[in-house]
């Protein structure tokens, strides 16, 4: 197991790059620690795969350096690295069983067989098929190779890296379940360094130790699960995480209180004057529907999404999104909204201000 | 406008896809085909389409029979995972492209594909070519050239199955709106319970080429039939143990009792199966008739606003999902709480004999 140092690394697809936006992937300095488990997050194009890509070796960047412990890897190839891989998509041998596709790697490095197969019987009772154990590949369906490509990744205990580039792309939503909850403990047994590729929120968040939040090629944010939500430090990781996003809204904030259209809400930090676009940042989980207190909301439309409800409602010219619980009953003279304070984040230029306790 | 399938079935190669189907579609309602991959969903919009036809049964329109009915001469349009658009035209060549094959004047193709690349946010693209476009726009595309022919059934199948999250996001909430405004019918096939929610309408879930359910969405969600319909309608799926009924008394696998009120106290004695949605297991006691469990702690996954709980009982995987951050630990036995109005019973046939308090109540 490896710790993955990244030092001044940027990549261009152009080969004369002219500008920041010519880069794929903007300069990044970080260092990814021994042993835990990363997702990668981003909409597509935001520069993860690239990311992954210079990680695994299939990319040579075009500036910096990438360090495993303290070996410079930059310019090794892949299979000097040291690595498992799975994809999006299966990759098993047709004509092998499922045994012999789950020892291949542990053979190809010359494992002994009573190993191997102690190894194959491991990995097959955590995903699920050590009943097709000596069935051919052939036939089996898209998301048991899957499987079979993801016991393949975790068979060899020595490597310096699991890298999964969206491992569950083709999993029905029961399976993905399982599979994550497997991967997870797998993680706690054996602590491999993983780094996990997925556009997924839910994925990411329920897999990783520290989620990656890219944008546009840059690094906005690495953070634990609780730390995204609840101090997102761009807009954009506020839109990104949560189901649905966080609510942006445009205010005047002194000190610790911010005016909307001269409606005041109370936040639970002091700010100061911030300077440029400023705007308050409230999750949906963070605001409740009132009859009594709050400011006043036009509610356009309630949701009932089974374990909660969503209310879809208009504060002065923004959009927002307010939840309520599963039983909560929604009275048409619920016309009023409240910020939790500590849970209210003020952002200028759409990066978090920090702010001071009050 | 109606679409009804009367008693359809559908084999191939020895193997049936779909059993004897009977399901009324109204106009300008959307519908939502809701189950695990090859539950039958596609096979039964093909037939609905008119592209496969089935071996029994009839498919009327407006009560006409237009079983043998070629799909051309159908007023059908579909949207498939995989966006199909002609990449050598243009974004609104693409669009108007149905209505050229059906004659339309210069004028009125025009009207047209200006109103509904204005509903789908396509206006300022339409002079380019759909791989200038990204996977969210190209899907939208894809969706207008359906929405231009005026078509009264729109199949809509996993159409935002290969975007991001955030795309499938927005355009969940979008569709239903668009879609509404037309007056056609909708189907939508769809592998995930969240998004059927989402969509609203009315749901029919599929499992193993039946339809085991169809009814309002929110209905079909909280008074599942049986429990399969209970378990391809949650997501994590719904926990459940073997219950015995004596008496007034319910009796559970590991010795908890519980009295039977409601219509709990009317089912006789017997074997059952209790049926749990996982954002109902709680961790600390609620109410004073909470029945409590013990359970060990496999894996927890913290998503920021929830925490996904996975406990080892007995033989048995539960799932639990709570609210916020919870910092449990793993490996040990704790305890796990049940409000007994959150308890569907389903007999050891499957077939649903009480619902939650709770749902009956919603």
């Amino acid at each position: 197991m490896a710790k993955i140092t990244l030092d001044n690394l940027a990549h261009s697809y152009s080969p004369a790059p002219k500008s920041e936006a010519d880069f794929a992937l903007k300069e990044l300095n970080h260092v990814w620690n021994d042993g835990e488990a990363y997702a990668l997050l981003g909409a597509s194009g935001c520069g993860k795969t690239t990311l992954l890509n210079i990680i695994s070796g299939l990319l040579t960047p075009s500036q910096g350096r990438i360090f495993f412990n303290d070996t410079d890897v930059t310019r090794a190839p892949t299979a000097e690295r040291n690595i498992a891989q799975v994809f999006q998509f299966p990759v098993v041998y047709d004509t092998m069983t499922v045994h012999d596709n789950l020892a291949f790697p542990l053979r190809n490095r010359g494992r002994e067989e009573s190993y191997v197969t102690e190894r194959v019987q491991e990995i097959a009772r955590m995903i699920g098929m050590e009943h097709m154990l000596n069935r051919k590949a052939r036939g089996l369906t898209a998301d048991a190779k899957q499987k079979i490509s993801l016991g393949r990744g975790m068979v060899r205990k020595d490597v310096n890296a699991l890298l999964f580039d969206e491992p569950l792309t083709v999993i029905d939503p029961h399976m993905k379940w399982e599979l994550r909850t497997q991967l997870k403990s797998l993680h706690h047994q054996f602590g491999h360094t993983m780094i996990y590729v997925t556009h997924d929120q839910t994925e990411a968040l329920t897999f990783a130790d520290k989620v990656v939040v890219m944008h546009s090629g840059r690094v906005v944010q690495i953070g634990t699960p609780q730390e995204l939500f609840e101090t997102p430090a761009h807009t954009f990781v506020g839109y990104f995480i949560g189901s649905p996003g966080m609510n942006v809204i445009p205010a005047i904030v002194e000190g610790n209180v911010a005016s909307i259209n001269g409606s005041r809400v109370p936040l639970g930090r002091g700010y100061g004057t911030p300077k440029g676009k400023v705007e308050i940042g409230v999750r949906p989980e963070f605001a409740r529907l009132s009859s009594s207190e709050g400011l006043p909301v036009k509610v356009r439309r309630v949701e009932d999404v089974g374990r909660h409800k969503i209310i879809r409602a208009e504060f002065f010219g923004t959009d927002i999104n307010i939840l309520a619980d599963e039983g909560a009953p929604i009275g048409a003279d619920m016309n009023r909204v409240i910020f939790d304070p500590a849970h209210v984040n003020v952002y200028a230029d759409d990066w978090r201000v920090e702010g001071e306790a009050a | 406008m109606t679409l009804t399938l009367d008693g359809v079935t559908k084999v191939a190669g020895g193997q049936t896809h779909i059993h004897p189907t009977t399901l009324t579609l109204q106009n300008g309602t959307m519908n939502v085909l809701l189950g695990p991959t090859s539950s039958g969903k596609t096979s039964l919009m093909r037939l609905m389409a008119g592209l496969d036809k089935p071996n029994q049964g009839r498919i009327l329109w407006n009560g006409q029979d237009v079983t043998g009915m070629r799909v051309q001469d159908r007023k059908v349009a579909m949207v498939y995972q995989q966006f199909i658009n002609y990449p050598s035209m243009t974004v609104y060549d693409n669009i108007a492209s149905p209505m050229r094959l059906l004659g339309k004047t210069a004028a009125e193709i025009d009207a047209a594909v200006k109103k509904a690349a204005d509903l789908m946010k396509l206006s300022p693209l339409l002079g380019r070519k759909p791989l200038e476009l990204s996977g969210g726009q190209q899907q939208r595309c894809a969706l207008a050239r359906a929405l231009v022919k005026n078509a009264g059934l729109v199949l809509l199948d996993e159409p935002l199955a290969n975007l991001d999250y955030k795309l499938r996001e927005e355009l969940r909430v979008e569709i239903p709106k668009i879609f509404e405004e037309s007056g056609s019918i909708f189907v939508y096939a769809t592998t995930e319970p969240e998004e059927a929610l989402l969509l609203g309408g009315n749901t029919a879930t599929l499992w193993e080429g039946r339809v085991t359910q169809f009814g309002p969405t929110p209905e079909v969600y909280r008074k599942p039939v049986d429990a399969t319909t209970a378990r391809v309608f949650s997501d994590p799926p719904m926990n459940f143990m073997p219950v015995s009924k004596t008496g007034t008394k319910l009796l559970f696998g590991n010795g908890q009792s519980a009295t039977a009120t409601g219509r709990l106290h009317d089912i006789s004695d017997g074997r059952y199966l209790a049926g749990f949605r996982p954002n109902h297991v709680e961790i600390e006691r609620h109410t004073p008739d909470a029945l409590s469990f013990t359970a060990k702690l496999h894996v927890t996954e913290i998503t920021g606003s929830e925490t996904f709980v996975h406990f080892d009982h007995g033989g048995g995987r539960w799932v639990g999902v709570l609210h916020g951050i919870r910092n449990l630990k793993l490996g040990e036995d704790m305890s796990v709480f049940l409000d007994p109005a959150h308890i569907y019973i389903f007999g050891e046939d499957g077939r649903l004999v009480a619902p939650a308090a709770y749902a009956l109540a919603a």
